[in-house]
C-alpha cells in the first residue's frame, strides 16, 4: 500500500496463476482496477461514475426479481404489482428500491454529465468516451420510459399514449409507425407486452455500452479537475486502494441517502395518479412524466408545432453528441475558463428552470409570465448555449494558465494562484 | 468553489422537490388542513384500534357501493383482528365456487378470500349509482395527493352550496372535492355505526378512523417499512462514518 | 496520525488500530451485503397469498362409510377414505415383514376409520385409481396405479409393483370430531 509506483500485482496463488496463464481474467482485473493508474487529484465529483455503475447493477438485480412476480397483461399488470407490494416477501422493499433506484440512477448520471461539462471531459482524446455516455443516457431514457408504463397506472397509460403519439408527427409514415409501435390502434395489451420485453432487454444493452465506455476510458485514462494530462508516474496513483476505498465511501453516503428516501419517502418523487389503474376513457387533469424527463417535456411543449416540438426535444440530446466539436477551447477545465464557468452555471439554472416548466401546466402563470413563455426562453437559451456561446467562447475566451503538471500543483510548485487553487483538492477528504 | 457546486446540487434537488409539490398543487388548488395521524412521521404507526373501527365503517357504510378488491380477510390480521374473528367475518360473505359436478354454487368465504365487491362489474355499479362509478378504495389513500388529509376533508366537507353556485342534477356540494360537485351523497352521519369499543361515532371520529383504515389498506407494510428503515439508515450511516475513517487512513501516506 | 504510522515504536500500535478499523468496516460491509441479498432471495419463497391457501379444512361429515373424496391441497390431490371395518382389519392384520416399506397401520392414521393420503404414486408421480367406487383398487383393495402397475393396500402402503415407498400421509389434525385441517 505504501509503494504507489507498483505497476503490476503478482498473482501468488498457484491455482489462480494456472487459470490466469490460460484465461487472463485475473490479470485483466488487476490491470483495470488494481494497478490502473489514476490522476492523484480527482475530487468527489469523480465518484459519480462508479455510483452510476452500482445503480445499474442494483436496477438489474431488483428488476430481475420483480420480473419473477410481474404479469405483463393489461388485465393483471396493476394487480400483479400490488401483489408484489402486499404478498411477496419483501416485495414492497424490492419494488420501492427499483422505483426510487431509477430516480437515483438519473440523479447520479446527470451529476456525472455536468461534471463532464465542467471539467471538459468530453474533449479530445475522450470524444468517443463522451458519445458512448450520451448513448447510455438515451438507452436509460428509453428503459425508464417503458418501465414506467409497466405498472399500468393512469400516468403509465397516458404518458405512453402522449409520447408514442408524437411519432405520428413524422411526415408521410408517421401514422403507420405509431400503429407499428402500438401493435394495434391504441396503447393496449400488445404495447404493454412489447414494452416489458424491451424493458427487460435494454439494461443488458446498457451494460454492454458501459463496458465499451470503460474500455474507452482506460485507453486514455481519467480526466482530472485541472484538465491537464498526466505527465508521468508522479501524477498518478494506483486505483486500488486509493480510489476503491474512496468509491466505497461515496457508495456509503449514496446508500444512506437512498435508504432514507426508499424507507421514509418512497412515493415522494412519484405521482399519486399512478396508484389509479389505467382507464383509457378518463384523462388525468395533468399528464406529467417522471421528474427526470421534465426538462425535455418542457422543450417539447415549448414549440407550438408537433413535429418541430419532437425534433427540438431530440435535438436537445443530439447537441450533446457534437459538443466535442462545438467547444474548441484548448483548455479543458472550467477552473481556468473564467467566463465559460459562469455560463456553465447559467446552463445549470436553465436546466432546473426547464424542469420546473415541465412540471407545470403551460397556461399557468409564474412570476408574471406563462410557463409556456418561460419554456420558450429557457429552450432558446439551451440551444444558444451549445450552438453559439460555447463555440464563441472556445475561440475567443482568454483562459487562465493551468499549472505545468498535476504533481507540481499538488506538491506546491507550479504557477502561482492557479497552483494554490489546484492544490486544494488534495486537502479535501 | 465548493459552495457554488453544493448550491448547484441543491438546485437540482430543488427541481425534484418543486416538481413534486407542484403535482400536489395541481389537484384543484384547494388547501387541505393537516390532521393528526398516528402514522405520520418516521416513527408513526397505524393505530390498530382506530383502523378496526375504520374497517367497521367501511364494511357497514361504504362497502355497499365501494369495492376493495386488493384486500383479503386475512389482511385484517395486520390491524390486530384475532384469527377466529377474521374467520367469522369472512364466513358472513359468500363467493362463487364450482362443485364436483361443474355447477356454480356459493360457498362461505375464507380468510384467504378477498373482500366481497358490491357490484359484479363497473357497468352494474354505474347503473345503481346514476351513471357514476364509485371507485375501488384499496389504494385511495395513496391515489390522491396529500391522501389522508384530503380524504378526511372530503368526508367532513359536505356543506350547503354557496348562494351563487348552481348545482347540477343529483350532485352534492363538497368543500374538498375538486370542482366542489360530487355525485356521492354525504356518507356519514352521527351515530351511523355503533363501535364495539364504545367510542362515540361522531362524523369526525368515523372520518378519522375510516381514513386510518384506508391508509392501512393502501399500504399494509408501512409500519414494517418505517421500522426496517430506521435500522437500515442507522446502519448505513455508521458504516459510512467508518468508511470515511478508512479512507483517511488509506490516503494518509500520500502527500 | 501520520506520525503514529512512521514512528518506529508506535508503528505496531498504529497498524493494530488501522487493522481493527479495517476489520470492523469490512465485517460491517459484509453483514450489510448479506442483509441486502436476503430479501432478494426470500422473495422467491412462497408469498403470503400462497401461504394463506397452504392449508385446507375438510368437513368429513358428508363422506359415507366406504366412500372416498379427492381434494386439492398445495396443488396436489389428497385422498380421504372413510374406511369400512373390513378395510381397517385388512390393514392392521399384516406382517410388517411382508411390506416393501414396513409401516404399521396405526402409524398412518389418527382415527382408524379416516385415511388421509397424498394421492401421488411414489414411483413416478401418476395419480393412482381407487377413489371412485367403479375404479380398480388393485390386488389389496386399496389403490392401483395404472401407469406401471403399483398396488397399494387399504392403508395406502405399497405391496406390489415398482413404487418404492408408501403413499405419504400429509400433516393434518382434527380440529373437531369431523373436521380436519390439512397443512
Amino acid at each position: 500500500m505504501a509503494d504507489q509506483n507498483a505497476p503490476h500485482t503478482e498473482i501468488t496463488n498457484p491455482l489462480l496463476k494456472w487459470v490466469d496463464d490460460r484465461l487472463p481474467l485475473v490479470t485483466m482485473m488487476n490491470h483495470a482496477t488494481v494497478d490502473y493508474p489514476c490522476p492523484r487529484n480527482l475530487n468527489y465529483w469523480w465518484n459519480f461514475g462508479s455510483l452510476a455503475g452500482f445503480s445499474l447493477v442494483l436496477m438489474i438485480a431488483t428488476g430481475l426479481v420483480l420480473a419473477m412476480h410481474y404479469t405483463p397483461h393489461v388485465d393483471m399488470a396493476f394487480a400483479s404489482v400490488e401483489r408484489i407490494m402486499r404478498d411477496v416477501n419483501f416485495g414492497w422493499a424490492i419494488r420501492f428500491v427499483h422505483m426510487n433506484g431509477a430516480s437515483f440512477f438519473f440523479i447520479v448520471v446527470y451529476i456525472h454529465i455536468f461534471r463532464g461539462l465542467y471539467y471538459g471531459s468530453y474533449k479530445s482524446p475522450r470524444e468517443i468516451l463522451w458519445i458512448l455516455g450520451v448513448v447510455i443516457l438515451l438507452l436509460m431514457m428509453a428503459t425508464a420510459f417503458m418501465g414506467y408504463v409497466l405498472p399500468w397506472g393512469q400516468m403509465s397509460f397516458w404518458g405512453a399514449k402522449v409520447i408514442t403519439n408524437l411519432f405520428s408527427a413524422i411526415p408521410l409514415v408517421g401514422e403507420s409507425v405509431v400503429v407499428w409501435l402500438w401493435g394495434g390502434f391504441s396503447v393496449d395489451n400488445p404495447t404493454l407486452n412489447r414494452f416489458f420485453a424491451l424493458h427487460f432487454l435494454l439494461p443488458f444493452v446498457i451494460l454492454g455500452v458501459v463496458f465499451l465506455h470503460i474500455v474507452a476510458l482506460h485507453k486514455n485514462g481519467s480526466n482530472n479537475p485541472l484538465g491537464i494530462d498526466t505527465k508521468g508516474p508522479q501524477d498518478s496513483i494506483p486505483f486500488h486502494p486509493y480510489y476503491t476505498v474512496k468509491d466505497y465511501l461515496g457508495l456509503g453516503a449514496f446508500m444512506t441517502i437512498f435508504a432514507a428516501v426508499v424507507f421514509f419517502a418512497p412515493d415522494y418523487m412519484g405521482h399519486a395518479d399512478n396508484y389509479i389503474e389505467a382507464n383509457p376513457l378518463q384523462t388525468p387533469p395533468h399528464i406529467v412524466p417522471e421528474w427526470y424527463f421534465l426538462p425535455f417535456y418542457a422543450i417539447l411543449r415549448a414549440v407550438p408545432d408537433k413535429l418541430f416540438g419532437v425534433l427540438a426535444m431530440f435535438a436537445a440530446i443530439a447537441v450533446l453528441f457534437i459538443l466535442p466539436w462545438l467547444d474548441r477551447s484548448p483548455v479543458r477545465s472550467m477552473r481556468f475558463r473564467p467566463v465559460s464557468k459562469w455560463f456553465f452555471w447559467v446552463l445549470g439554472v436553465d436546466a432546473v428552470l426547464l424542469g420546473w416548466c415541465g412540471a407545470n401546466a403551460p397556461d399557468d402563470v409564474w412570476m408574471g409570465l406563462q410557463f409556456v413563455v418561460w419554456s420558450r426562453l429557457a429552450t432558446a437559451y439551451y440551444f444558444l448555449h451549445f450552438l453559439v456561446i460555447i463555440p464563441y467562447l472556445g475561440l475567443f475566451e482568454r483562459p487562465k494558465q493551468p499549472p505545468a503538471s498535476i504533481a507540481d500543483s499538488v506538491l506546491g510548485g507550479g504557477t502561482g494562484a492557479a497552483a494554490v487553487a489546484a492544490a486544494k483538492p488534495m486537502e479535501k477528504a | 468553489m465548493r459552495i457554488l457546486r453544493l448550491a448547484k446540487a441543491a438546485a437540482a434537488a430543488a427541481t425534484i422537490a418543486l416538481s413534486a409539490s407542484s403535482a400536489q398543487a395541481a389537484g384543484g388548488g384547494i388547501h387541505y388542513e393537516s390532521q393528526e395521524w398516528s402514522f405520520s412521521g418516521i416513527f408513526g404507526t397505524i393505530d390498530h384500534a382506530a383502523a378496526q373501527r375504520g374497517y367497521q365503517v367501511y364494511k357497514d357504510v361504504c362497502a355497499g357501493c365501494h369495492s376493495m378488491n386488493l384486500l383479503s380477510f386475512r389482511n385484517l390480521e395486520g390491524i390486530g383482528v384475532p384469527e377466529h374473528t377474521i374467520k367469522v367475518l369472512a364466513s358472513e360473505a359468500e363467493i362463487e365456487s364450482i362443485n364436483g359436478d361443474g355447477e356454480v354454487v356459493m360457498r362461505q368465504r375464507l380468510p384467504s378470500d378477498p373482500f366481497p365487491a358490491p357490484f359484479a362489474n363497473p357497468q352494474a355499479a354505474r347503473a345503481s349509482n346514476n351513471g357514476a362509478l364509485p371507485p375501488d378504495l384499496s389504494l385511495m389513500a395513496k391515489a390522491r395527493a396529500n391522501g389522508p388529509n384530503y380524504l378526511f376533508a372530503l368526508l367532513t366537507g359536505y356543506q350547503e352550496a354557496p348562494g351563487d353556485m348552481t348545482m347540477s342534477e343529483g350532485m352534492y356540494y363538497n368543500a374538498a372535492f375538486p370542482g366542489h360537485q360530487i355525485a356521492m351523497a354525504p356518507p356519514l352521519a352521527a351515530d351511523l355505526v355503533e363501535f364495539s369499543d364504545g367510542t362515540e361515532a361522531t362524523v369526525e371520529q368515523m372520518a378519522h378512523d375510516l381514513t386510518t383504515f384506508l391508509m392501512y389498506a393502501a399500504e399494509p407494510h408501512m409500519d414494517e417499512r418505517k421500522r426496517t428503515g430506521l435500522k437500515v439508515v442507522l446502519f448505513l450511516f455508521v458504516l459510512t462514518i467508518l468508511l470515511y475513517f478508512v479512507k483517511k487512513k488509506v490516503w494518509a501516506d500520500l502527500h | 496520525m501520520a506520525d503514529a504510522m512512521h514512528g518506529a515504536d508506535h508503528h505496531g500500535d498504529g497498524e493494530t488500530r488501522r487493522d481493527f478499523l479495517m476489520m470492523t468496516t469490512a465485517a460491517m460491509a459484509a453483514v450489510g451485503a448479506g442483509a441486502a441479498i436476503w430479501p432478494l432471495v426470500d422473495s422467491l419463497n412462497p408469498a403470503a397469498d400462497a401461504l394463506a391457501v397452504s392449508s385446507v379444512e375438510i368437513d368429513l361429515d358428508p363422506i359415507a362409510v366406504g366412500q372416498a373424496v379427492t381434494i386439492m391441497w398445495r396443488g396436489t390431490p389428497v385422498f380421504i377414505r372413510h374406511r369400512t371395518a373390513k378395510e381397517i382389519e385388512d390393514a392392521t392384520n399384516v406382517a410388517l415383514g411382508d411390506l416393501p416399506d414396513p409401516q404399521a397401520d396405526d402409524e398412518r392414521v389418527q382415527e382408524p376409520q379416516w385415511l388421509v393420503l397424498v394421492g401421488v404414486c411414489t414411483h413416478l408421480g401418476c395419480i393412482p385409481l381407487g377413489q371412485k367406487v367403479t375404479d380398480k383398487k388393485g390386488d389389496y383393495d386399496g389403490w392401483f396405479c395404472p401407469c406401471h402397475g403399483s398396488h397399494y393396500d387399504s392403508s395406502g402402503r405399497i405391496r406390489k409393483g415398482p413404487a418404492p415407498t408408501n403413499l405419504p400421509v400429509p400433516p393434518y389434525e382434527f380440529i373437531a370430531d369431523t373436521l380436519i385441517k390439512i397443512g
